[in-house]
């Protein structure tokens, strides 16, 4: 086994990795930029060194300088994690050459992988089942429309070099197909410059779902289960389990022994994961293989009970698998949730500032959290947004959600916007809950944009019960409540408005809501924003903030905002007018914390609708920001180079007089 | 005897009845309750003990004679918040326009005596047109003797006003002298001259809510030390607050014990000071993050931004806290955060409320702004206060205290109890580099040597080890432990003892 061990990561793979690095007896180290220098990961190693400047490309993403840590640190293997330079077969290149172990697939395999076309064809020759009519370039359009005709369509044109959405067109008929190959190639030249483009059958009701493989170097390699990872949100996995609750034994076994095939096809040495493809008729097809550890590979180690970490590390020092195929057991049923800092409210643009609060729910047989970040860290605009993997493990798919919403609502984060809510609700959905999973989930459910469902009744008396109580725990506060009178509240959850009254008797309180009795039991104290209480028994966990008149409540993705009054006073408050927001609709808003990298305004300017005005970068993604109608500037209020903060003006436009 | 009740239920629906039902529905429309509903919004339930209701003016002059409504435009007694006594005046616009008549005056007079001998705190809520000018002159005197009765019950109990309609004129005298003003958004308004009369000295054309109304006060002048949305937010506001007050000078405020433990550890404290000096943070979140239940009640929170004041408590008893905000203007000392500081250290000061003063100050403010503005004395005013009071005084240097603004902060040197630093404090005459600047004036322009030089200075004073030599700190603290160690501090302090010598009464620099 390794002396030491370097992590060319950061975040929570990087803390996942030292864990089990040091469960080992391996010494770890820690590589870290200027923006990380108090991260978790570089607590948490036994070393670590500064490998640059805060942006990627200085830092993490820098070949040179992670070889000279390894050297100066004698590091004798390097685990990548995800993403950086775990997928670069120059990397592997150069480690190879200085006699540094990649913990990881070798050079060839990744190469081979990482070009679509070519695994697309070994593949195919692998038996493995590919998207019909994908077998290689098309060059013209003529051409385009033949292989559509033998596909059927609708077909899907996409650049070779593409991914991640872009570049890619769905053609229904010959005319599409025609325009859509000429726009795919023009743009593929322009963005990628590379203008190779890629024809393939388009897939109706798409579900991923991906299979684990891991081999070592003495030829042996298995399949680890399947996991669907459909909830997606710009391309990007958000909630993924394991198994899929679409598949069934022979199914299962197809994926895996295609997967097994295209690995051995490679000679696959280390943990990888083969995508399919399914439709909604079980069909199934190659989408590529990751030559790496992927970010939803805890939920597969649940249900497994298998350390991927160290497989991959025993594996990379030279050991054999310690299981074959028929020792692979599947017990129960794994969800993962991916927490971002990021605003789901406003099409998932990332969030940063400081975590003033952050809380994770309390782990235990069922719950787990992989995390990189913790309370008073610093979320900046430099890396991915993930804060941190939280996996719920049941007997059942059912049992696995209610874990995970159970544990979603223990989860308390102040400073900085998540996309919690979103987490909360999917799991609460319907359709979710069916099973009936898509890529195009989210898009589907929520096609105006992410937003709230309100709570029902039932829910709403439970939150009204439990701000019934809040209200007598600040009249009466201590761990033991005198017992007294009934306290007689309206409480008003927006519109609505429900009776309440609320006896303390020894260390429970009996609620009526509208005449419903619950029993609420709490050792939580006022001013504690992560609250837990027990409703008629049954846990009911809640995050509360006090503005002195209002709580916030927040419970299940839903934040209510409820007023507790005396009768009277609730009347007198009926009779307040509401207050109007003021106008910002003149201003050009930041819509999120970021760079301003270019501002194409000046006093006086006139614009039409549509001209770029501004380009903000957050999180290595540029959004560049429009005028929303016809308008002349009369004021800009920030400048290049700025880093602003969500919602401050950027630009001021005349006000139309009325 | 049955007559006379009759009698009495009568006259007393047609008090209740105010201005009358039409009268009442204007205010409504105008988005205010009435005199009386704004008290059953202040008061526990069923508290209110109302006096004078037949008290009517006594003017015959200008068709006054006809014009008489029981009560006479104000409500007036007491009441109870949570279980605990206060004086309550209610002005009523409905009647005449809530204007101040010389019985008005009188019945405001009333609780403020009864509130000065059984010491309990007078809450004003302000809603007139002003002097009842049919009255001439009788007005006025009824105004000055409220400002009196203000000016003696001024840190004896405490005085607050809450501006819930118009208050111009000499009527904005007496909140002007009570301890807090609060005020309604969009529904109040106070100035000592209108809009009208402006246009026609200045010719500024200016609006009422420019020129007096709740925002302008919370932030621009400061006259206001909070505002809130609308007359029922406000009062449950005033409510809370209360809470935080003691009834008078001579006694405590109850204490209010909690489940929050004043051994809790604040880890994420220990990564809130940005390693790089020069970068702000937010100074309310070591506030809430100290205090008990996150519960904090700030005062002025618009207005000179830089320093941050208001109450809370810590380990169940009532602290002030007074703190730099690094955030806003890198939290240095100027004119208005000087003067907003210094009137709150002398409530508590009065008030027995120890003082819990967070220090992040880069010095005060230069410019001519400043100095022609007096900031020599209203800067003054802050180290009057500090050095003056008597009430425990527990410090923490958080980050910079520089030159004379670290002697103003509740330093040792003015009577500070107990004075911690944390592991970032740099105390220090001024930063490195400009004080190197001045000691090698001679290598100003040889960069290395400066930088070295300044590196030199760093090492020496931008520590807290410095001052701990010289005793000026008491200990250097994590900052996780920050809590804990002010509220033991705070616990042994209880039974300070500490006398200013004799004197009619100081000259502040006022």
């Amino acid at each position: 086994m390794f002396q030491k061990l370097l992590i060319a990561n950061r975040g929570e793979i990087a803390c996942r990795v030292i864990r089990t690095a040091q469960r080992l007896g391996i010494c770890t180290v820690a590589v870290y930029s200027e923006a990380d220098q108090d991260g978790l990961h570089v607590e948490l190693a036994d070393e670590a060194i500064l490998i640059g400047a805060s942006p990627v490309s200085e830092s993490y993403l820098d070949i040179d300088r992670v070889l000279q840590a390894c050297q100066s640190t004698g590091a004798d293997a390097v685990h990548p994690g995800y993403g950086f330079l775990s997928e670069n077969p120059r990397f592997v290149h150069a480690l190879d050459q200085a006699g540094i172990r990649f913990v990881g697939p070798h050079a060839q395999a990744i190469k081979t992988m990482g070009d679509k076309i070519a695994s697309k064809q070994l593949a195919a020759s692998a038996g493995v089942s590919v998207i019909p009519g994908y077998d290689g370039v098309v060059n013209t359009a003529e051409e385009a429309i033949q292989r559509a005709h033998e596909i059927g369509y609708p077909v899907m044109l996409k650049a070779s070099a593409g991914g991640g959405g872009k570049g890619l067109r769905i053609a229904e008929d010959d005319r599409e197909c025609r325009e859509g190959f000429r726009r795919t190639r023009s743009e593929a030249a322009t963005s990628f410059g590379d203008d190779r483009i890629l024809i393939e059958k388009c897939i109706r009701e798409p579900r991923h779902i991906e299979i684990q493989v891991i081999g070592d170097t003495h030829g042996n390699c298995v399949y680890l289960g399947e996991r669907e990872c459909s909830i997606q949100r710009r391309h990007q996995k958000v909630i993924e389990e394991a198994p899929s609750p679409f598949l069934d034994g022979s199914m299962r076994r197809a994926m895996g022994e295609q997967a097994l095939a295209l690995a051995k096809a490679v000679d696959y040495h280390s943990a990888g994961t083969v995508e399919f493809i399914a439709d909604g008729e079980g069909r199934f097809y190659f989408l590529e293989m990751n030559t790496r550890l992927q970010v939803e590979h805890a939920v597969t180690e649940m249900i497994t009970g298998l350390d991927l970490v160290e497989l991959m590390l025993r594996v990379a020092a030279g050991e054999k698998l310690p299981l074959t195929q028929d020792e692979v057991q599947i017990s129960g049923w794994a969800i993962e949730t991916r927490l971002y800092a990021e605003d789901p409210y406003r099409a998932f643009l990332p969030a940063t500032g400081r975590l003033t609060c952050y809380m994770e729910p309390s782990v235990g047989p069922g719950v787990r959290v992989d995390s990189g970040v913790r309370e008073g860290d610093e979320i900046g605009i430099y890396y991915d947004p993930m804060l941190a993997k939280l996996i719920t493990h049941g007997r059942t798919r059912n049992d696995a959600i209610d874990a995970m919403c159970g544990a979603l609502d223990q989860f308390c984060i102040e400073g900085v916007m998540t996309n919690l809510p979103l987490l909360a609700q999917v799991m609460a959905h319907p359709r979710f809950v069916r099973g009936q999973l898509s890529t195009h989930f989210l898009s589907e459910e929520y096609p105006d944009g992410f937003a709230v469902q309100p709570l029902d009744r039932a829910g709403q008396l439970q939150v009204a019960a439990l701000a019934a109580v809040l209200n007598c725990y600040k009249r009466k506060p201590g761990p033991e409540p005198a017992s007294g009178n009934p306290i007689c509240r309206v409480v008003r959850i927006e519109d609505e408005s429900f009776d309440t009254r609320c006896t303390v008797t020894g260390a429970d309180y009996r609620v009526q809501v509208d005449g419903v009795r619950f029993v609420v039991a709490t050792d939580s104290h006022r001013g504690q924003v992560q609250v837990a209480f027990t409703i008629d028994g049954n846990p009911f966990d809640a995050q509360v903030r006090s503005d002195g008149f209002r709580y916030r409540i927040s419970h299940a993705g839903v934040e209510s905002v409820v007023t507790v009054l005396r009768s009277e006073v609730d009347a007198l408050y009926q009779l307040m007018p509401a207050k109007e927001l003021p106008d910002r609709s003149h201003y050009l808003l930041a819509p999120m914390s970021g760079l301003l990298v270019s501002l194409s305004a000046k006093p006086g300017q006139k614009v039409r609708a549509g001209d770029e005005l501004a380009v903000v970068e957050a999180m290595k993604m540029e959004n560049s920001l429009k005028a929303e109608r016809d308008a002349i500037i009369s004021k800009v209020h920030a400048m290049e180079g700025q880093v602003l903060e969500q919602d401050e003006p950027i630009i001021e436009f005349e006000q139309k007089t009325q | 005897m049955k007559e006379i009740a009759l009698e009495l239920e009568r006259r007393r629906a047609a008090a209740e009845l105010g201005g009358g039902q039409e009268r009442i529905d204007a205010q409504h429309q105008r988005g205010k309750l009435t005199a009386r509903e704004r008290l059953t919004v202040l008061l526990d339930a069923d508290s209110f003990e109302e006096w004078d209701i037949f008290v009517e003016h006594r003017c015959t002059d200008f068709g006054m004679a006809d014009k008489t409504v029981p009560g006479d435009g104000v409500v007036t007694g007491y009441g109870t918040i949570n279980g605990r006594d206060v004086f309550v005046f209610s002005q009523d616009f409905t009647v005449l326009g809530g204007s101040l008549s010389e019985a008005h005056a009188g019945k405001i007079c009333k609780v403020m005596d009864q509130a000065m001998k059984v010491g309990a705190p007078v809450i004003g809520l302000n809603d007139s047109g002003g002097a009842r000018i049919q009255e001439g002159i009788d007005s006025l005197a009824g105004y000055a003797e409220i400002f009196q009765r203000n000016v003696m019950a001024s840190g004896v109990i405490p005085q607050i006003s809450i501006i819930m309609g118009p208050c111009a004129g000499g009527a904005v005298y007496s909140p002007a002298m009570t301890d807090f003003i609060f005020m309604v958004r969009d529904t109040s308004y106070m100035y000592v001259t209108g809009p009208e009369v402006v246009k026609t000295v200045t010719h500024e054309s200016v609006t009422h809510e420019e020129l007096g109304g709740a925002v302008t006060h919370s932030t621009r002048s400061g006259v206001a030390d909070g505002s809130f949305d609308n007359d029922v937010e406000t009062l449950i506001g005033v409510r809370r607050f209360v809470d935080f007050l003691p009834s008078n000078n001579r006694e405590k405020v109850p204490r209010r014990d909690s489940g929050d433990s004043v051994e809790r550890v604040e880890q994420s404290l220990d990564t809130l000071v940005p390693n790089n000096p020069n970068t702000p943070y937010d100074m309310k979140e070591l506030i809430l993050k100290i205090v008990d239940e996150r519960d904090f009640f700030e005062l002025q929170p618009d207005h000179a931004g830089n320093i941050v004041i208001g109450l809370a408590r810590m380990g169940g008893g009532t602290i002030g806290v007074v703190a730099n905000q690094p955030a806003v203007l890198a939290g240095c000392l100027d004119i208005q955060s000087s003067v907003k500081a210094a009137r709150f250290v002398r409530f508590c000061d009065a008030f027995n409320i120890p003082i819990v003063t967070l220090v992040d100050v880069p010095g005060f403010l230069p410019g001519t702004k400043q100095e022609y503005g007096g900031i020599i004395k209203h800067g003054a005013k802050l180290l009057y206060a500090y050095a003056e009071c008597t009430v425990p005084k527990v410090t923490v240097i958080v980050r910079k205290a520089y030159g004379g603004a670290y002697d103003v902060m509740a330093s040792k040197h003015l009577r500070g109890d107990i004075n911690f630093a944390w592991p970032s404090a740099e105390i220090a005459v001024m930063g490195p580099k400009g004080a190197v600047e001045i000691i090698f004036r001679e290598d100003r322009d040889d960069e290395e040597r400066i930088s070295a030089r300044t590196e030199d200075y760093r090492q020496k004073f931008a520590n807290p080890f410095y001052a701990g030599h010289r005793g000026f700190i008491d200990d250097v603290i994590l900052p996780r432990h920050t809590r804990t160690r002010i509220c033991r501090s705070l616990r042994m302090l209880e039974r300070k003892q500490l006398k200013n010598p004799w004197r009619k009464h100081g000259n502040i620099p006022l």
